[in-house]
């Protein structure tokens, strides 16, 4: 009865290394699709989603010197300060791994409020990186990207999950 | 010696790992944005993401590719107003053709140096950043196409901004409307020179340090003065759209919208660097960072 709570977690395939790969250079293309105005206020910020749920589900293979590589990329498709995506994706991905075995017992619509925060902290040190650099304040608009990644989370953590689950039919009769 | 197994092999700390990737990122942030030693870190960066940029842009192109094909209906009528806007520019060229001669005559006699005539390459926009922050756009030419940082970039309205970073295939393009650029300019009504500053916001520049007296209006076009050595003279920049003149305050409220369509069109034309430029060391840097012009907006005299 104790367990009556806890959710029915299939057992999953383990993850080829390829795929995580093929996700990352996915993220990375959506990140780098030539969008304007209002699309872009809500685009999620993609690396940042795919490197979260990595962190969470296989803590052992993408940590945080992935997310610093990704930073450095989505730096230079920026064309910002060298370093400032890196040092970003850095924090979430110290939070995730901090706290992977704690998320990994939520389901994924459980866990999106907790994504929405980690995402949040991660656009609060891009935007003091800026801040710091001399620019001016955005407009609060610029923290709804995090928002659009909250309420994404569990449709794109359940299409990350797709290729590791189970065969339905190897125990069928 | 004996290893442990993979599952309890965990390397440093996850906390000494964090310490550790803070302090990179900060150095390469602080190297980056004051001293920029790490060009060739960046080009080799710039070379892994450059075919994604491509593939990226590639819906978008398609979309082009098609628009254009349902729009050739309308082609007629286009074809009717250029042969038109052919036929006034021909007039109008016929002019500056006239006018060029005589004014080369004149130099001539005056013993003035020749006004150079420029080059230029023609380069699409490839991707657009998603930051707030930076205004900027990257373009599909890059140093093998011989651009250089520093060389001015134009639509056919106007300024649209300047080559800050090449790129052997790429180059970053920071646009006018960019908080930490700044154009030399000049009123066209009557020689007025001054300086025109992005605000970071699109669509407003602004004239810094105008005094409330000056004469200038709503509606003057300002257009590069040239005196920097960067900018060719002439080229329009933008148009003076609200001045706020209050009698407290030292300076004017100047606030300008800009000619070229920054930020609306694909297709850029990239000119060539006046070749006096090109013997000093980064004109780039010279006009982009304006350290005095920050301390002051920070004490605030406006």
């Amino acid at each position: 009865m104790a367990f009556a709570d806890y959710p029915k977690q299939e057992i999953l395939r383990p993850v080829k290394g390829s795929f995580i790969f093929f996700s990352l250079t996915v993220a990375l293309l959506l990140n780098l699709l030539p969008l304007k105005g209002i699309v872009l206020t809500l685009f999620p910020d993609f690396i940042a989603l795919t490197i979260l749920y990595w962190c969470i589900n296989q803590p052992l293979r993408v940590g945080m010197s992935t997310a610093f590589g990704m930073g450095l990329l989505m730096d230079i498709g920026n064309a910002g300060t060298f370093g400032q995506h890196a040092l970003s994706y850095s924090i979430m991905a110290f939070i995730a791994l901090l706290f992977h075995r704690r998320l990994h017992n939520f389901g994924s619509l459980k866990q999106a409020p907790q994504m929405g925060l980690i995402l949040l902290t991660g656009q609060s040190v891009m935007l003091l990186t800026w801040l710091l650099d001399g620019s001016d304040f955005p407009g609060w608009d610029f923290f709804i990207a995090s928002a659009t990644g909250t309420v994404l989370w569990p449709l794109f953590s359940s299409l990350l999950r797709i290729p590791q689950r189970p065969r339905s039919d190897s125990n069928a009769l | 010696m004996e290893m442990a197994p993979q599952f309890f092999r965990h390397g440093p700390s996850l906390l000494a790992r964090l310490v550790f990737f803070v302090l990179l990122s900060l150095l390469l942030m602080a190297t980056d944005a004051r001293f920029k030693y790490l060009p060739e870190i960046r080009q080799a960066f710039a070379i892994i993401i450059y075919p994604l940029q491509h593939l990226a842009n590639a819906p978008s192109a398609v979309y082009d590719a098609i628009s254009e094909f349902f729009a050739s209906q309308h082609l007629t009528v286009e074809n009717e107003d250029l042969k038109q806007q052919h036929l006034i520019d021909h007039g109008q060229l016929q002019r500056l053709r006239a006018l060029e001669a005589e004014n080369a005559q004149l130099r001539k006699l005056l013993e003035t140096a020749q006004r150079l005539e420029s080059k230029a390459v023609m380069a699409e926009i490839l991707h657009v950043p998603r930051d707030p922050f930076n205004r900027k756009v990257i373009l599909d030419k890059g140093s093998q196409s011989g651009v250089q940082p520093g060389q001015v970039v134009v639509d056919d309205v106007g300024v649209v901004g300047q080559v800050t970073r090449n790129y052997p295939w790429l180059s970053e393009v920071t646009l006018i409307t960019d908080k930490d650029h700044s154009v030399p300019v000049q009123v066209v009504r009557n020689g007025l020179r001054s300086v025109v500053s992005g605000t970071g916001k699109d669509g407003t520049l602004e004239l810094r340090y105008v005094a409330v007296n000056t004469d200038i209006e709503e509606g003057d076009m300002l257009v590069t003065s040239g005196i920097d050595g960067v900018y060719p003279p002439g080229l329009p920049v933008a148009v003076v759209s609200k001045i706020e003149r209050n009698p407290t305050y030292v300076f004017a409220q100047v606030t300008c919208t800009p000619a070229a369509g920054v930020g609306h069109y694909r297709q850029l034309l990239i000119l060539s660097l006046p070749t006096s430029v090109t013997e000093t060391k980064n004109p780039a840097e010279a006009i982009e960072t304006r350290p005095e012009g920050r301390k002051r907006d920070k004490v605030g005299i406006r």
